[in-house]
């Protein structure tokens, strides 16, 4: 990793009014200066900044980015390349706010570094690659933004596609279908458990009917669920147990600590029916 | 030394737990409720943790000793209230809480030791 | 932005609530679900209590850490008490030295992300939990 030297960076914040004029010059050029997303002033303020935590970072050291001196600028490009996600940027866009700035510190560079080429050479390398840096960890904090808000939508849809329902005053029942993973099962159960409370519902059948397979984590959620559950003073009956998964849970030594399966909803319901006191009789022709 | 308050209603009664216990206070609990329930021969005792957004392996014994107490002197304990958060953490803490009773709330917890006692009656 | 961090003693029991409200503040201001606040906190209940009654006291500190792009909230437990003579029986369930605290150290470690136990006799005990965002 080529080092900064000391004149360099010298040379940088004696000239920084200078440089930071170029830059702004250089983002207008490349219509970055404002558009609908971030006005002029938005603009200016994060140049102001940036420009006031890179240059106090500036180092000899050759550690490149990942070191210390650099973790407030570091938080600064993250908060700017999120910001910059919920906004709407393409990940170049977001990236080339940061690489604007080589043009204006390779100029300043050559103005004054150019009695020794070698040195010259060198630097102009060192400077090269701390702007990358700084881009490279922008970018990678916009694709994880990106990601997490991706996720939050896939945990939204989960919710709205598992929906629990009231199927009669205290049952409660929660239709699974799909593949059940980990962190779905996580989301789905909480909710689960909040109905629970709200509506002060004592049964909650848990229908796996649309589930193809269980391994041994799923299942685990499934028991720690209904112990939750039951903890909280309610009860749950687990239907929709096909043959296939009751195969699964017996090979993989599943202890179902008395919960109850059922093979369908139907039954389910008629046994939780039975548990709250509640009886369905024909009405008389 | 603050304590906190036990309601008696009927041969019932109520605790509602709505400050962050510290361990010495749990303690003074399960004392005063032993004296109550001797003194006033209650026969069912109703926890409210409906308050309570964290119990952690002191309370959640505390519960289970009060539980265990009252059963010896003749009371039936439920502990009504958890929240779910509570509930999912007290699983993967590995703390069953056995022999406690627990219903969703006041009004259920009430009916179930009614009906406890009902059984229960000579 | 301004840092979640920060440090308080744990002396006597009073000071397990105190730890307890801290750890919460903090697991709020870094905006972690409620469910793994719960967790957290109460796993700070556990390791507070361990610190004031097998170690004689201690205290507890609190920061964010970072590994990659992951953020997290990490409490640290320190006490200067007689150690623990085996750790690793002393994470298995039901184990305890003194009367009937067997789950505190081994149910914890179920409630966080990241659990790093440090002690030997004579050594004192640390523990370091944490919980990503």
């Amino acid at each position: 990793m080529a080092a900064l030297q000391q004149r360099t960076i010298d040379l940088i914040r004696s000239h920084q009014d200078a440089v930071v004029a170029q830059w702004v010059e250089q983002l207008a050029a490349t219509g970055q200066s404002q558009d609908s997303r971030l006005s002029a002033r938005e603009v200016d303020t994060q140049v102001r900044e940036f420009w006031r935590l890179f240059q106090a970072a500036l180092t000899t050291s050759g550690a490149g980015v990942a070191g210390s001196e650099w973790q407030e600028l570091r938080h600064f490009l993250e908060q700017l390349s999120r910001e910059r996600v919920l906004k709407g940027f393409s990940s170049a866009e977001t990236a080339s706010f940061l690489f604007s700035l080589k043009r204006p510190l390779f100029e300043l560079a050559q103005q004054q570094l150019a009695d020794d080429p070698k040195v010259l050479g060198d630097q102009l390398w060192a400077i090269s690659e701390l702007i990358d840096g700084l881009g490279l960890h922008s970018v990678k904090v916009y694709q994880k933004t990106r990601e997490d808000v991706i996720q939050r939508q896939q945990e939204e849809m989960l919710e709205l596609s598992t929906p629990v329902v009231k199927l009669w005053e205290g049952v409660l029942a929660l239709p699974m279908i799909g593949t059940l993973d980990s962190q779905r099962t996580q989301v789905v159960m909480e909710s689960l458990l909040q109905r629970i409370v709200d509506t002060g519902s004592e049964i909650a059948i848990i229908d796996i009917t649309g589930v193809p397979t269980v391994d041994t984590l799923v299942a685990q959620h499934l028991l720690k669920t209904v112990t939750a559950i039951r903890l909280m003073g309610a009860d749950a009956i687990i239907s929709g147990v096909r043959p296939q998964i009751a195969q699964t849970i017996v090979h993989l030594g599943l202890d179902l600590q008395g919960i109850v399966t059922k093979a369908n909803l139907a039954d389910a319901l008629a046994l939780a029916l039975k548990r709250t006191g509640q009886t369905v009789t024909k009405a008389a022709v | 030394m603050d304590r906190i308050p036990i309601l008696q209603m009927g041969d019932l009664l109520l605790v509602t737990i709505q400050v962050d216990m510290h361990d010495q206070l749990a303690l003074t609990l399960q004392d005063d409720l032993s004296d109550r329930i001797q003194k006033t021969s209650a026969r069912g005792v109703l926890i409210d943790i409906s308050a309570l957004d964290i119990v952690d392996s002191f309370i959640g014994r505390m519960i289970s000793t009060i539980s265990a107490l009252a059963s010896i002197m003749d009371a039936r304990t439920v502990v009504v209230g958890m929240q779910p958060a509570v509930a999912i953490t007290l699983v993967e803490l590995g703390l069953t809480l056995a022999n406690v009773q627990t219903a969703l709330n006041v009004e259920r917890g009430m009916k179930l030791l009614q009906q406890r006692n009902d059984e229960a009656a000579p | 932005m301004t840092a979640v961090q920060g440090s308080l003693p744990i002396l006597v029991e009073q000071d397990v609530v105190l730890a307890r409200q801290a750890a919460r503040q903090a697991a709020v201001a870094c905006k972690l679900r409620l469910i793994d606040q719960t967790k957290l906190v109460t796993a700070a209940s556990e390791l507070a209590r361990n610190a004031v009654i097998y170690g004689g006291g201690g205290s507890m500190e609190w920061s964010v850490v970072e590994s990659g792009l992951r953020r997290g909230l990490r409490l640290v437990f320190i006490d200067h008490g007689p150690g623990i003579p085996d750790t690793a029986q002393a994470l298995t369930d039901g184990w305890s030295s003194g009367s009937g605290m067997g789950l505190g150290l081994s149910g914890s470690r179920r409630l966080v992300d990241e659990f790093e136990l440090d002690s030997a006799p004579g050594k004192g005990t640390r523990v370091a939990i944490t919980k990503w965002i």
